[in-house]
């Protein structure tokens, strides 16, 4: 079988994941083709069920697929690698390790040595300004901190994308709003091809070059945004008509979607 | 009035909810202790009271057999407390970790935690005969059966997001089981030491009281023979204070173990 030549980072194509069996299975992702270039910042929204946590699990390889592929650097993705770093909701950090060996663990089992995982991990804490915090347990970080510390462990591993699951959305607003700037201020110094999940539509503009919308019922791609507005992107830009007129394409792409029609006629048939 | 109301609160007059905790302690330990002389001076039970316990306790100390008794009945908690530890940690974590170890030994495991371990005297010194093995055996029964669900409950609660954190970071099962299992597992393996501490203790008492040639509990075996109520007491006390003791170093070294966790 010949595969599809594509230039993307990540390609997804045609992926489709089923759970449960029979009658009572869903789809919960329908046929998703999506290529993201190298080094692009792409945002992902939806109703929940939309199936954006399948398709970043699938990416992660965190999830199987039951139908098609998804291709990154041209391979195909079988289970998690050290090329792809995931940032979890939950944050995900190991709350018996110091934020420093949290963010030492990929290097660790890597087999980095210890002065090289020294330099590594003080280079990312005090990306992340966490310098005064190395050598505290997570239990003692506010969930901002602790966040800024799963961004920094899967960055020390050097992957070439970043997966964030809804990353800050476990956030108060005004943190939210700081670690957007922070975040992309990482990413401008250290360029990643981001896929990024939120519910939140603000975030998904000012953070993304695209933005992907996607439906529910089935999970599926619902529409493209393009973010015309330049990096490094400030308040004045949240504030400014341009910003408010491709957020509104996003807020009514997300919140006045049509009904999948054939799903419709497909659920209504066997009761009449 | 607001005054007065401040006043309440102030320093002036300290109501006994601001005395520090061990004060209160040491004024229920002396009141219980008053309570018990009282009951006895009066007569109104026939049992000894704090003073003949106190001199029996120095005799007994001083003739070498009350750390005589100590020694043996903890030497045997001790040993089938640790056998039993020992083997249920790496039992836990098999069946938390295969579905079919834990399918192959949770039946048992159920089965035989319903059965009380002093039941199983009867059986252990017909089979095993009447020397340390049966006590041993039993005790060691007790602290696995109770130790072993803790660790199998502490692997199979372990944060699915934890082990998906460390398979993105490059980690294999083998690196996940030693640096994410048995860590995140350790509060509950510890709780299960501690329950397993206090059966095994349990335990070794009973069994001494059927079957053995020294220990605390033959010693109350052999003074109920002679009607030797103060060294009944003096057991009791004993058996109550190294439990305490035994349980509250358990407690530091959980502290010490766990201080990772986020307390609510």
């Amino acid at each position: 079988m010949t595969s599809p030549q594509t230039n993307a980072k990540i390609s997804f194509q045609n992926v489709s994941r089923r759970y449960g069996e029979g009658d009572r299975s869903f789809l919960a992702l329908d046929r998703l083709s999506l290529d993201i270039a190298d080094g692009e910042f792409v945002t992902v929204v939806g109703p929940s069920g939309c199936g954006k946590s399948t398709a970043m699990n699938i990416a992660a390889g965190l999830t199987d697929v039951s139908d098609g592929r998804v291709l990154v650097d041209g391979k195909s993705v079988v289970g998690p690698g050290p090329e792809r770093g995931v940032i979890f909701q939950q944050y995900a950090l190991f709350p018996w390790l110091t934020v420093r060996q949290n963010v030492e663990f990929g290097l660790r089992i890597k087999g980095t040595s210890a002065a090289e995982r020294r330099r590594i991990s003080d280079h990312f804490i005090s990306l992340v300004g966490l310098t005064d915090f190395a050598d505290a347990l997570p239990k003692t970080l506010s969930g901002g901190m602790k966040q800024r510390c799963a961004i920094a462990r899967a960055y020390a591993v050097n992957p070439t994308i970043l997966l964030m699951d809804e990353p800050f959305g476990a956030l108060d607003a005004l943190t939210r709003v700081g670690m957007q700037d922070q975040l992309l201020d990482t990413w401008t110094r250290e360029r990643r091809t981001v896929i990024f999940i939120t519910h939140d539509v603000d975030e998904a503009v000012y953070l993304a070059n695209r933005v992907i919308v996607m439906a529910a019922r089935p999970g599926r791609l619902h529409k493209i945004i393009p973010v015309d507005l330049p990096y490094p992107r400030t308040e004045e830009m949240r504030l400014s008509p341009e910003f408010a007129e491709i957020r509104n394409q996003v807020w009514h792409a997300v919140y006045h979607q049509k009904p999948h029609v054939d799903l419709h006629i497909q659920e209504e048939e066997p009761l009449t | 009035m607001s005054d007065v109301a401040v006043d309440n609160q102030g320093a002036g007059s300290r109501s006994i909810a601001d005395w520090p905790p061990i004060i209160l302690n040491l004024v229920a330990f002396v009141f219980g202790l008053a309570v018990w002389w009282a009951i006895t001076a009066a007569q109104l039970v026939i049992l000894p009271g704090p003073a003949a316990v106190f001199q029996r306790a120095i005799e007994l100390i001083a003739n070498g057999q009350l750390p005589l008794d100590i020694v043996s009945s903890l030497q045997r908690v001790l040993t089938g407390f640790i056998l039993g530890v020992a083997l249920a940690v790496p039992v836990g974590f098999l069946m938390g970790w295969y579905r079919v170890a834990r399918a192959l030994i949770e039946p048992y495991v159920q089965f035989f935690r319903m059965i009380p371990p002093l039941a199983v005297i009867p059986l252990a010194i017909v089979t095993l005969g009447i020397d340390e093995a049966p006590k041993i055996f039993v005790i060691f029964l007790a602290s696995f059966l109770s130790c072993v669900v803790a660790t199998y409950q502490g692997v199979i609660s372990v944060d699915r997001t934890l082990i998906n954190a460390a398979r993105v970071l490059g980690a294999t099962d083998r690196v996940i089981f030693p640096r994410v299992i048995i860590p995140a597992s350790i509060p509950f393996i510890l709780v299960g030491v501690r329950i397993g501490l206090g059966s095994a203790w349990a335990t070794v008492v009973a069994a001494e009281l059927i079957a053995a040639q020294s220990g605390l509990g033959f010693r109350m075996q052999q003074a109920q023979l002679y009607y030797d109520l103060p060294t009944i007491f003096v057991s009791l006390i004993a058996i109550g204070i190294l439990g305490l003791v035994m349980d509250r170093f358990l407690q530091a070294a959980e502290r010490r173990l766990t201080q990772w966790q986020e307390r609510v």
